[in-house]
Parts: structure tokens; sequence; C-alpha cells
């Protein structure tokens, strides 16, 4: 069977290659805040590194990996050939192509406007054009999991689509209802104004069209991090997945609750009354349902593995489960970092508790320890688990695999706690440097050096990470065979599925409804008040 | 393992109706504590005004900027936030007495916080953000910028004093600056 592995390996390496670069920028910006002097320190350069750093993250290390890994799940969950491999390439390349011009541009310090765009700064339009094209590369992939699943399922009727495939689908149907408010605001908004076409822009109208992408972006960068969590974990574990039909409930509530509730990003701002504020609110709460849905059937599943393997008593099944695998052992770290990310967001969605912590280091910290540590941690838990299908061979070292991941969660926890609670305490957030000389800062400085060191362990835990996936492409020694890739069945398989945990068209019309409901009126105010426009501010040429 | 469907779905089911009530529960704080305790977000009302005639007319002009007490008695701070200082640079309040801060911005997107306090709000030019606060302690604080502004985005800190309300001492036009003192 011809396969896509190439595609598959070309994308996860531009995703980790872009993360190698953008974490070390990291370690840097944590350097030149802290009280320690740091090479190359000034204010632009710290800047263009935030920018950089963000951007390779959040858009360029999430979405190649996800299309990835996506059609690796393409082929090897539904067992066929992905259709229409050449248009893979296709979004490959012309995401290739975008993220040279976000880097080229970026570095030359002509988009110095971080990875969120803040309107009316203005960058060179060739910036927003790389990202677009980055874009519009993922919404390729978005077609390709949707004919792969509507295929397989004429070839298959009245079976179940399989679970990892569902999921993915579910994220490519989230991604192109996500991708709606960031393209809106690009393409009717920002270009135009950075190609000088017009003089001055909505601020308020820009920040809501982002919200919309906002919340719903996190979701997209998690989903296969859940994926893992279902159909990987309880099959490394040695047992079955508790229940498949509430692992589908879960992706779906993702998909529907993950959306309408962007302004929770919005609460501090003045464009918008308290009382949309509170409605998306009350929307962002039933946003925590599905995850913790996920942390009981998962536990559950992992029980399984640990009674099966002989594991007794309330928790004694815990201690029998085989934290040697390296899937195993990263579920159980995330779903330790879960614990605290989940708390810290919970805060953050608070509405009025949000004044206590809105852009201050809490955030940073928030979402490092949430999509740094959680979500991360299972990109590389997914790497290990399907490098050896992807190149033939198994691991040089399982224990170097384990350190790896050690390395990376008790990193992240050394970076973000000093980081929460500096947060916690005022420190604001996107600043080159600060003044230690202020009694009032001057307290900082060892929690500063303390989440440094943090930092400095994830860069170590990187570097083994990518030395781990270049040994299996050094023919350093025979490759035993490689079992077929097998997801986790069901504890209980056979039951028919209603069609609709079988397919998006009845969620789509929910999430039209929903999002109609959530987002007509702070849109279309912008057109009934008709606030006064402000007069773009170009970074990328002396003013 | 004797793991039985029924059983499956059962401590699913219960599971689910817990989680549902716990978060029913935080909803409810929430929202208790937005609306019957007014621990609530910034700018209710929405304000509009423009960014490019701020400077030459209406409330944010610079002789009316920083704290003032009106005729009725409220005491109103009001900042402008530019790229790269807030006008004025330090603001004068009193102790426990209800302020209300008002602000904008006549260029970019900016946003200020009193640090040690819960007043946070951003400052988006078109708008008017406003925050009502009452302050416990005396001393001075730091309110820097706390949104990407431009490059010099860092050195964007003002000061707010806080003062017993002895010493809060209006001029004849209800004014109360720093350099008073
Ligand atoms: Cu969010
Ligand atoms: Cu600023």
């Amino acid at each position: 069977m011809p396969t896509a592995n190439r595609l598959v390996l070309a994308h996860i390496w531009t995703a980790f290659a872009a993360f190698g670069v953008a974490i070390v920028l990291g370690l840097w910006q944590m350097w030149v805040r802290s009280p320690l002097a740091a090479p190359l320190s000034s204010a632009e350069n710290y800047f263009i590194s935030v920018t950089a750093h963000g951007s390779a993250m959040a858009y360029v290390l999430t979405t190649f990996f996800i299309m990835g890994f996506g059609y690796f799940v393409a082929e090897s969950a539904l067992k066929t050939p992905l259709p229409y491999r050449g248009l893979g390439w296709f979004g490959f390349i012309l995401g290739i192509l975008g993220t040279v011009l976000v880097v080229a541009t970026v570095l030359t310090g002509k988009a110095t406007v971080m990875f969120t765009f803040y309107p009316p700064l203005t960058a060179t339009p060739w910036f927003y054009l790389g990202l677009v094209m980055v874009v519009v590369g993922s919404w390729v992939w978005c077609a390709l999991m949707l004919v792969a699943m509507a295929r397989w399922k004429k070839t298959h009727p009245g079976q179940a689509v399989p679970l990892a495939m569902y999921a993915t689908t579910a994220n490519a149907v989230l991604w192109l209802w996500t991708t709606i408010g960031v393209a809106a605001e690009l393409l009717l908004v920002v270009i135009p104004a950075a190609f000088g076409w017009t003089r001055a822009v909505d601020v308020g109208l820009t920040r809501t069209l982002f919200s919309w992408t906002l919340h719903a972006i996190v979701y997209f960068w998690l989903i296969p991090a859940y994926i893992a969590f279902y159909t990987m974990a309880p099959q490394a574990a040695g047992g079955r997945l508790f229940s498949d039909t509430m692992a589908r409930i879960s992706f779906i509530l993702f998909l529907l609750c993950g959306l309408p509730v962007g302004l929770h990003h919005l609460f501090m701002d003045p464009e918008h009354s308290s009382g949309f504020k509170m409605v998306q609110m009350m929307l962002t709460v039933l946003v925590a349902v599905p995850t913790l849905l996920t942390v009981f059937t998962v536990t559950a599943s992992l029980e399984t593995a640990g009674r099966l393997n002989g594991g007794r008593g309330l928790l004694g099944w815990v201690a029998a489960l085989p934290w040697k695998r390296p899937m195993v052992l990263a579920t159980g770290l995330s779903f330790f970092m879960l614990w605290f990310g989940g708390f810290g967001g919970l805060i953050n969605m608070s509405y009025g508790m949000n004044a206590m912590v809105h852009n201050t280091s809490w955030v940073t910290a928030h979402f490092h320890m949430i999509f740094g540590g959680s979500v991360v941690i299972m990109y590389f838990a997914i790497a290990y688990e399907i490098w050896p299908q992807l190149t033939g061979r198994s691991p040089t070292s399982l224990a170097l695999q384990r350190a790896q991941l050690w390395l990376w969660a008790v990193g992240m926890m050394v970076l973000s706690l000093p980081w929460h609670w500096l947060g916690l305490q005022g420190q604001w957030r996107r600043v080159a440097h600060f003044d230690y000389s202020d009694p009032a800062i001057a307290w900082w400085a060892p929690w500063m050096i303390a989440s440094l060191i943090g930092g400095a362990m994830l860069v170590v835990s990187a570097a083994m990470f990518i030395g781990n996936l270049i040994t299996f492409h050094l023919k350093l020694q025979a490759a035993p065979p490689v079992r077929p890739m097998h997801y986790a069945v069901a504890l209980h398989p056979g039951a028919r599925l209603p069609s609709a945990l079988n397919g998006f068209t009845l969620w789509n019309v929910f999430v039209l409804i929903l999002m109609a409901a959530a987002y007509t009126y702070p849109i279309v105010q912008s057109f009934i008040i008709n606030p006064p426009h402000a007069v773009v501010h170009r970074v990328d040429r002396a003013q | 393992m004797a793991v039985d469907e029924i059983s499956t779905v059962r401590s699913e089911r219960i599971w689910t109706y817990a989680m549902v009530a716990v978060a029913a529960v935080m909803l409810v704080a929430i929202v208790h504590a937005g609306i019957a305790q007014h621990f609530g977000t910034p700018s209710n009302s929405i304000e509009t005004v423009d960014p490019n005639t701020l400077h030459l007319a209406g409330e944010f002009v610079s002789e009316n900027l920083g704290t003032r007490v009106g005729l009725d008695g409220k005491i109103t701070t009001r900042v402008v936030t530019t790229q790269f200082a807030f006008a004025p640079d330090c603001v004068v309040v009193p102790q426990h007495m209800q302020v209300t801060l008002r602000a904008a911005s006549p260029d970019v997107l900016h946003g200020l916080m009193i640090m040690g306090t819960n007043v946070n709000t951003m400052v988006v030019p078109g708008y008017v953000s406003q925050v009502h606060t009452v302050f416990d302690k005396t001393g001075e604080m730091l309110m820097p910028c706390h949104e990407f502004c431009g490059l010099g985005h860092s050195q964007m800190v003002a000061r707010v004093r806080v003062v017993p309300l002895e010493d809060f001492q209006p001029d004849e036009q209800g004014r109360v600056s720093c350099a008073d003192r």
C-alpha cells in the first residue's frame, strides 16, 4: 500500500524544527527579563523574539503537527490510503512558503506586532499574507480529512468511523469554524490597512473578530492530545477504552463549547457591554465539562488496564500500570499538569476575578502550563508512538524517552509556578525589561531566576527530544519488525451507534445557531454605534 | 475483570451529572459575585471617543487630566495612555473613597493595571475605559501599561499615590496633583 508517510514526516519535522528554534528564543526572552545580564538585549530584539516565538509555537508547531498527525490517523485508523495525497503536498508547500514569509518579515523587524497582531499597529502586508497561506494550507488538510471520512463511510455503510478518525475530523470541522474570525480580521481589516488602502481601523471590531478564533484555536491545538488520551494511552497501558460513546460526546462538546466563548478574552475591554460578556462567560463554564468527562473516561480506561495487570485495591491499579511506556508516562504527567492548568483557567474565565490576573504573568504561565505542558508533552508521546510506524524502526532507548518526558514536566513546573505567583502579585506582561532597582519589583529577582532555570530545563528536554527522534532515522541497528498501529478498542464494542455520533451535520447546525447567538450582536454592534476609527501605526517603517 | 456494560453506563451517567452540577455551582458563584457583589468587568456602558481629537476638546484635554473632585463631590481620575507614557504619569487619590478611573488612548491599544489592586482594563482607541474602585491602603503603587503598544512599551509605567483623606486637598478647581506635594 502506498502510504503518506513522507507527507506525515515532512509536516511533523517542520513542526518540531520550528519548535526547536522557538524554544531557544523563549529561553533568551526569560533571560532578558531576568535580573541577569543577557547578550543582545534590546527592546527591539526582545519584541522580534516574542513575535517569532509566539508565531512559531502557536501557528507553525501546532498547525503542521496537527496536519501531519491527521494524515497519519487517516491512513492508520481507516486502513486505506489517503485520498488526493498530491493535494496534501500542495497544502504543505503553501504552508512552508507562508512560514518563510513570516520568518523573513519578523526577523527583519518589519512585523513586530506579536502573533496576536494588535491593530492599529500594522506590519508589512507580507507578514499577514504569510499567515494566511499557512491557514489556507491547513484548510486543504481540513478538506482532505472530511473527504477521507466521507469515503470510508460510503464503503463501510452502517459502521462506526474509528474513534481516532472521528476525533481528527471533529478537529478539522472545528478548525474551519475557528479560522473564520481571524480570516475576516486579516482579509477585511488588517491586510487592506497594511497595503495602505485604508488609513484607519475599527479596533474594537478587530478585537471581536480575533476573539472568535482565540479560544477555539486552543482546542484545535489540544485535540491531538485528547486523541492520544482516548485511543493510544489505554492501548499502551494494556487495557481498553472505557467508553467509545462517551469519547465521541466529549469531542462533539469541544466543537460546540469551544467556539461561542471567545468574548471571555475581552472581559477587560471597553467595547462590549457586561451583558454579552456574561453570556459568553456562562458558555465558557460549560467548556470544563468535556475535559472533566475525559478525565473520567481516560482514568477508568487506565484503571481497567491496571487491574488487568493485577493491580488491587482502591489505588493498587495505579502502581500496576506500565509506567515504563512513554505514552503511559506522558499521559500521567499531562494529567498532573492539567489540574494546575485547569485551575488557572477557571480563575481566568471567572468574569470579575479576571481583573486580578488579566494581562499579568499569570496568563502567560497558565498557557505555558496547559499548552506547553499538558498538550506538547502529548505531542512528544504521539511522536514516540508513531515514529516506529513512519520509519520502520524501533527506538534505541525508551529510558531516554522517559527521561526527556520527565525533564519536560519538571521543567514546566519550575518555569510556570513562580511565573503564576509573580502574575498574581501584579507582574505585567510583554515587557522587555523590568527596573529591579524599584523596591516594588526588587523582590521578583529570585523568582525570575527560578523560572529561568525551568526554561533551561525545557531547552535541554527539547534537545533530547529532537535527538531521540533523529536516532530513528540513523541506521544504527537492524530494525526489528514493527507491529502495525493499533488504537484502543472499547470495553464494550458492538453497541449500535446513533448516526449523530458518526457524523457532524447535526453538530454543524448547532454550532451555527450558537455562533449566531454569541457573535451576531457583538460584531454588528460595531456598525450600529460606529465607533471612531484609529489611525494605522506602521511598525515596518520609521514614523 | 467484571465490568458489565450496564455498570459502565451507570458510572458514566453519575459522573456526568456530578460534573454538570459542579459547573452549575461555579456558574452561580460567578454570577452572584458579578451581579450581587459588583465584582464585575470594567466599562459597563459602552462610551466612544474620537482618538484623533481627544487632545483638542472634551474631557480628555490636558487641563482636565489627573484627579478631580466634581461639584457633586464625586472623585474622578482621568488618564490618557499614549506611546509611550501616561498623561499624567502620577496621580493622587484619597484612601477609603470611591474613585472613578477613566482612560482613553489617542493612538494605539494600551492597557493599565494598578499593582496590588483589582484595577485592570484595556484602553482601546475609540472607546472610554472606566473602572470604579476604593483604595484601602496608603502609599505609592505602580500603574504600568500591560498591553504591547510598540517598542517603548516597557518604559510605560505611571504611579498612583494613595493619601489619607485629610491630606487630600483639592484646589479651587477641584484638582489634586502629584506636583502639589
Ligand atoms: Cu479562551
Ligand atoms: Cu504598552
